[in-house]
This record gives structure tokens, C-alpha cells and sequence, in this order.
């Protein structure tokens, strides 16, 4: 499938004054869909998501026509975004596919952390983390496309059935567990969750802070702190473990800004279980990553070192186990 | 014992990466990665083995039997599944943390969670 040409052909519905498009490029990461980079000639700057041609069904995954039906809603709710500008067609050419704006920023988290260019946004993006999450949960529920609700003893049943198909026997992870079965919160009032809110998917601008929160693949209805925890889980703190948040921030700023966007008061403990539950997640991811080496279904060497990634998630769950007993 | 992957299984794929060509740009990633696993398996030549004693001492004592540490791991995995051991038994919290210090020291001994463990212990 020629991408290019069949952005080309597709620019004047993208904009008025566009008549081709330019520069298409893939960006690097998104296993599962594909990211590319192009501009009109108008000088508008955009990203095309699409599914990859003869790409595995994923049963977590949701429709991409889907994923663009809820960035809008969210918009409508006051959450920054990427604005939707087209959502692909059979007779576009370009597969299941949506287009929206290109923010400028940066995801890397290794550089929001450290580099000095976002020394000034730094101390504010745990407040405002919790603000922009006030405004995407509180997304009005009627405004959503179908998506499946998922609470915590569900994400713990389901990545506990992975955790048993690896095979693998890691004592850390069962304690986790029946650890974490035991506190699970119940959810009585399911609200959009954006389900990979961490560094990696939110857009920061030097100046501007979070200007975008990207990836919605996983979003889906559920309990609240799961977002908040999410961001907390250690390993995307590139270092900076005393910064909860993103590396950047307290859990005080992250619940102060949740609170004062609108999102009500959630206790502490409840953002250590769900952050509990995202190092247990990352470290089942890791061990089906390695078991795609182990089958020699992917034999590099980046996906037999990533199962040894499972030991800082089983360092982390000590430590929060510990903690939350 | 020290799996998923195995030092063995790391050499391999560690070999498999050498025979590659060095032409595509996923090349230069890749080769970073290969200097990581070297790296590891020389912390594991030289702790792994004191490490998988330590992990078997533990295992002997907290389950109050003889066994490889294979088994024995298998039989903490199997009793904590079951309930017959709770995760917050202090026996069983000291040894996976004691393990959990062991294998941080092998597999990413700069990574920032073993300090958080240490320096927040009450």
C-alpha cells in the first residue's frame, strides 16, 4: 500500500486551501498500530493512525473510527487532544486508519524528566495531570462509542490468564495477586478511562506543558484512580522514583489538581493499589514479550533482555506490597 | 533459579544478533541492547550463583522442606496460588524481597526502585 500517494490524493478533504500532501514518514514505536508523520501543502501539519495491513485482532484493542469518537468527546469535555480531522474511509485507500492535527512537544519521558528545555513545566504537570484527568473522566457518558467497562478484579482476572499462559513462575507475581484481589476497590461509578495515560502518550510543550494526551487505544470505562496510578508506576520515572507522578511530581499535586478540576477527592491508597496493579500489569507485558523470544515467534535479543525487565517490576511490587500492608 | 530468560538463552540470541548484518538503522539499537545483555550475563557469572543458593536456603527454610530451587520456587508459586501461604506472611515477604534485591543486582543493578526499597523501609 503506497501511504504517500494515498495521502496525496486524500488532501483536499483534508483541508481547503491543501490540494497534495508531503514528507510521509513512519514514526519509530506503536506495535500494534502504525504512526505516520505528513504535511498538506497548505504547510498544515498532521499524523495518520492506521491499522497495520493483515494486523492481529486484539481483543483489547478497539476499533480506530472508535478511538477517534472518543478523542472528540473528550475535546468536547475542555481535555487537550489532538483534533480529529478526518476519519478514514474503505474508498480512501488508507485501510482502518483516522487523521488528526500534530501537536508540537515532546513524549519522550527520559527528556521531559531531565532535559533543561522543560525545567520551567516541570514542577506544574503532576497539578495538571490531575486537572486534564478530572476532564476526561467526567466525559458525558452518552457522548462515548461502545466500549467494554473494566474494573479492577477484571483487569487482575485478566492479566492473571496471561500470567498463567507464559508459563512462568514468579513468586512476587502471585503474591501480587491474591495481595491485591484482597483490596480491590469496587466501582460504582464507572467514568471514561483513558487506560495508558503515562509518559510516553501525553504531549508536553517546553512552554505550555501537557498540550495533548495521546494514544486512546485502551481506553475504556472504569475506575477512576486507574489513571492516576498508572502514571505513578515506577517505571516511567526515569530515575526520579521521590517524583511519583511522571518522575515530575507528588501524588499531593496529582489529587489536589484531580480535586480541583472537578474530579472529587480520591484517598491515596486507592491510587497505590491501581499503581500496584499497573507494576503487575507491565511486568506480565514483559514476560509475554519474552515468551514471543522463547517460541522463536520473534528471536532478537531486544525481546529475550525485555524478560529480564520483570525483575524491577517484582522490586517495585515489594515495595508496594510492603507499603500497602 | 534465575529464568526468563535463561543465561544460556541470552547467549543465544546474543550469538543470533552477531550474525546479523549491520546494515538496517534498527542496527544501532539492537547493538546497545547486545551490550546490555553482555554486560548482564557477566554480573550473573559472578553473583547468579550465589544468588540461586541464597534463593534455595530461603525457599528450604520458608517451606520446611529439601528440594532443587526449581521445585521449590514451583511449590511457593503453587502455595501462595492456593492460599496455603498468604502474601503478607512476613517469611514470605522477607524472601521475595531478599530475592527481588538479588536479581535487581544482575538484570539492572542502576535501576531506581532498589533505592526507593531500601531508603523507605520502615
Amino acid at each position: 500500500m503506497d501511504i504517500a500517494a494515498a495521502l496525496a490524493r486524500l488532501a483536499p478533504r483534508l483541508s481547503v486551501s491543501a490540494t497534495s500532501a508531503r514528507n510521509a514518514h513512519r514514526l519509530s514505536g506503536g506495535a500494534s498500530l502504525e504512526t505516520w508523520a505528513f504535511d498538506l501543502d497548505d504547510g498544515t501539519p498532521l499524523i495518520l493512525r492506521r491499522r497495520p495491513d493483515n494486523a492481529p485482532p486484539r481483543d483489547t484493542a478497539q476499533p480506530l473510527a472508535h478511538e477517534a469518537a472518543l478523542i472528540r468527546a473528550a475535546a468536547a469535555n475542555g481535555a487537550p487532544v489532538p483534533v480529529v480531522v478526518h476519519v478514514c474511509e474503505p474508498s480512501d485507500g488508507l485501510g482502518e486508519a483516522y487523521v488528526m492535527g500534530r501537536l508540537e512537544g515532546e513524549t519522550l519521558g527520559k527528556r521531559i524528566v531531565r532535559d533543561a528545555a522543560f525545567e520551567t513545566v516541570r514542577p506544574g504537570l503532576a497539578h495538571r495531570c490531575g486537572q486534564v484527568l478530572a476532564r476526561i473522566h467526567a466525559t458525558p457518558p452518552e457522548t462515548l462509542p461502545a466500549l467494554t467497562t473494566s474494573d479492577a478484579l477484571g483487569e487482575l482476572a485478566r492479566y492473571e490468564a496471561i500470567y498463567r499462559q507464559t508459563e512462568a513462575w514468579r513468586p512476587t507475581f502471585e503474591a501480587a495477586f491474591r495481595q491485591l484481589e484482597r483490596l480491590a476497590p469496587r466501582s460504582d461509578q464507572p467514568v471514561l478511562v483513558h487506560g495508558d495515560f503515562r509518559n510516553g502518550n501525553l504531549m508536553i510543550h517546553p512552554a505550555e506543558g501537557l498540550v495533548g494526551v495521546l494514544d486512546w487505544e485502551l481506553a475504556h470505562p472504569g475506575d477512576p484512580a486507574e489513571d492516576l496510578g498508572w502514571i505513578c508506576v515506577n517505571s516511567w520515572r526515569f530515575g526520579q522514583w521521590r517524583k511519583p507522578v511522571g518522575g515530575c511530581g507528588d501524588y499531593q499535586a496529582l489529587l489536589d489538581g484531580y480535586a480541583e478540576g472537578g474530579g472529587g477527592e480520591i484517598p491515596l491508597s486507592r491510587v497505590q493499589f491501581w499503581q500496584a496493579l499497573g507494576s503487575l500489569k507491565w511486568g506480565v507485558m514483559c514476560l509475554m514479550m519474552y515468551a514471543s523470544f522463547a517460541t522463536g515467534a520473534d528471536p532478537s535479543i531486544e525481546r529475550a533482555m525485555i524478560g529480564r525487565r520483570v525483575s524491577e517490576t517484582e522490586i517495585d511490587l515489594v515495595h508496594l506490597l510492603e507499603v500497602m500492608a | 533459579m534465575i529464568t526468563c530468560p535463561t543465561a544460556t538463552e541470552l547467549r543465544e540470541g546474543l550469538d543470533r544478533f552477531d550474525r546479523l548484518d549491520d546494515g538496517d538503522g534498527r542496527h544501532a539499537f539492537l547493538a546497545r541492547v547486545a551490550d546490555n545483555a553482555r554486560a548482564l550475563l557477566a554480573r550473573e557469572a559472578e553473583l547468579g550463583a550465589a544468588a540461586e543458593a541464597g534463593e534455595q536456603a530461603r525457599l528450604s527454610a520458608l517451606l520446611g522442606r529439601d528440594g532443587d530451587v526449581q521445585t521449590l520456587n514451583r511449590l511457593l508459586c503453587e502455595s501462595l496460588a492456593a492460599g496455603t501461604l498468604s502474601p503478607t506472611d512476613p517469611a514470605v515477604m522477607a524472601h521475595l524481597r531478599a530475592t527481588a534485591i538479588d536479581r535487581i543486582a544482575i538484570d539492572q543493578p542502576t535501576y531506581c526502585g532498589l533505592e526507593a526499597l531500601l531508603v523507605t523501609r520502615a
